[in-house]
């Protein structure tokens, strides 16, 4: 695939919206796990729901 | 309509006593367009080219300055509460506090336009165009920073903020601003375009910005 | 399943394990195939090759203005009609749709640097959008300033509704004024005027885009309902310690 005299303007250019778009998926995936380590943790101290459910329940 | 009278001559006298922070606005202007001299360099020329656009940031930056005061000052002694839960209209009230606010801190900002465009070399004819620019313009800007200064009057650290999210908004006045001074003192357009469309602006935030603050005071209030 | 039963959070949160991984994979396709044929499409004959910047472009230029619409839904759901996950669905856009948003910029500019000679320029359409990148990112201060959720919740559904009226300005910024963006291609009266070797792959990555949007949407919602739960307990124990 031959990218004319203008590739690095057209790769870089996809490699910013690949590196953006892992970023953000990494993000979210991080703090989901960090939301669920800081339930687990709060449930073994003891604190518990109103309905009584498991809080890191998500079914 | 008693009440909303009384409400701007009240907010009047508390902004032009001592502490009141009216004229402290005119001073920052003052001091913005003669720090740009000094950026920019002492060449007349390039200053009279720049001329409506400094003396249009530094009333937008004046502005900004003196927001904070909107309703910091009344939600810190409770007369905010009071006004909330009145009778009077909220949005009226709203609107009638931006009134107040810009007869004291936004109009001495155009009377102090003609001094500073001696320091910044721009004839009669320019100055006049930027003092009516600024003077349909101002109004835009008290009242969309009105906007601001309701969803941070709660906050603490709220100062910055307000800049934050306010600054966004004033910027179509601004480009407008200049582009209808540059307009009347030398460009092929039309003075009358740039000038209807900041005239319209102001016109819309008379409208939006009483909505929106009233709407952001009750929310936030509670 | 109603909006209405959306509205509870368990029950919105086990729609979401059953829905986002075939979301992920659909988005994973899509942007696949769109990959392809954006490779594959032909040298424009002014362009060349840098009208393969267009496929990245155009579908994040799209996504920054439709993420904000999103975002004014949920304002009024937060406000008129006091959805709980209005304000929830709020939150978890913004960062998303800053994200697009540089994107549509960073890739206008660099496709701009060999069209027209510039990285940047001062007209209407490029103003216009890094008005509203700095409104995305004004509102997310907005909301991590307020401590309290749901006040912080109702201050920014105002201010994003304010904001909304930034959307048609730069939608018909590149008709109103003369501008050196180019005018619409393809969401015009007319139809589009793009040739058919160019709008499919544009429509494919569109399409993948906003798939993308909607998994990562749906996802930091959970994040943000887990994030509210974390709270409740924090404070249900601070209050039990005290006790």
């Amino acid at each position: 695939m031959a990218l004319g005299p203008y590739a690095t303007f057209i790769v870089t250019s996809y490699a910013l919206v690949a590196a953006v778009v892992l970023i953000l998926i990494v993000w979210i995936a991080i703090d989901y796990r960090r939301q669920k380590a800081q339930l687990r943790e709060l449930e073994a101290s003891g604190v518990t729901r109103r309905s009584g459910r498991n809080a890191t329940d998500i079914r | 309509m008693i009440a909303l009278a009384a409400l701007i001559r009240r907010d009047i006298r508390i902004a032009l006593r001592v502490g009141g922070g009216a004229l402290i606005g005119v001073l920052f202007f003052l001091t913005v367009t003669v720090l740009m001299p000094f950026a920019i360099g002492p060449d007349l020329a390039l200053l009279t080219r720049l001329g409506p656009a400094i003396l249009w940031l530094g009333a937008l930056l004046a502005s900004l300055l003196t927001l904070d005061r909107l309703f910091t000052s009344d939600h810190d002694d409770g007369s905010l509460d009071l006004i909330v839960m009145g009778r009077t209209p909220l949005e009226l009230a709203c609107a009638a506090k931006a009134l107040a606010h810009w007869l004291a801190a936004g109009l001495p900002l155009v009377i102090a336009t003609p001094v500073l465009g001696l320091l910044l070399n721009l004839d009669a004819a320019a100055t006049a165009a930027v003092a009516l620019t600024l003077l349909v313009g101002t109004p835009a800007l008290t009242f969309t920073g009105m906007i601001g200064a309701a969803l941070a009057v709660t906050l603490h650290r709220g100062g910055l903020l307000l800049a934050v999210l306010v600054l966004p908004l004033s910027i179509p006045v601004l480009i407008f601003g200049v582009a209808a001074s540059q307009a009347a003192i030398s460009g092929p357009l039309s003075f009358g375009t740039p000038f209807s469309i900041l005239c319209a602006l102001s016109l819309v935030s008379f409208v939006i910005g009483p909505f929106a603050a009233a709407a952001s005071l009750r929310h936030g209030l509670d | 399943m109603t909006l209405l039963d959306l509205a509870n959070p368990t029950k919105f949160l086990s729609l979401t394990a059953r829905v986002l991984p075939w979301l992920a994979g659909a988005t994973a396709i899509l942007l696949l195939i769109g990959l392809y044929q954006s490779a594959m499409a032909p040298d424009d004959y002014q362009q060349r090759a840098t009208v393969k910047i267009m496929f990245i472009h155009v579908p994040n230029a799209w996504l920054s203005m439709f993420v904000w619409g999103v975002m004014s839904l949920s304002a009024l759901g937060t406000l008129v009609w006091r959805h709980p996950l209005a304000d929830v669905a709020a939150k978890a856009a913004a960062p998303i749709g800053a994200a697009f948003t540089f994107l549509a910029l960073v890739t206008g500019s660099l496709w701009g640097k060999p069209m027209w000679g510039t990285y940047w320029e001062w007209d209407a359409r490029l103003t216009s959008v890094l008005i509203l990148f700095l409104m995305y990112l004004g509102l997310i201060a907005l909301w991590r300033a307020v401590d309290d959720p749901s006040r912080a919740a109702r201050a920014a559904a105002i201010l994003t509704l304010v904001g909304a009226i930034n959307l048609p300005i730069i939608k018909f910024s590149v008709d109103w004024w003369n501008t050196l963006h180019q005018p619409a291609s393809v969401m015009r009266m007319g139809g589009p005027s793009l040739d058919k070797a160019f709008l499919i792959p544009l429509l494919v990555m569109a399409l993948g885009f906003s798939l993308l949007f909607v998994t990562l949407h749906l996802a930091a919602m959970r994040n943000e309902i887990l994030r509210r739960r974390v709270r409740a307990l924090q404070m249900m124990q601070a209050s039990q310690q005290a006790a």
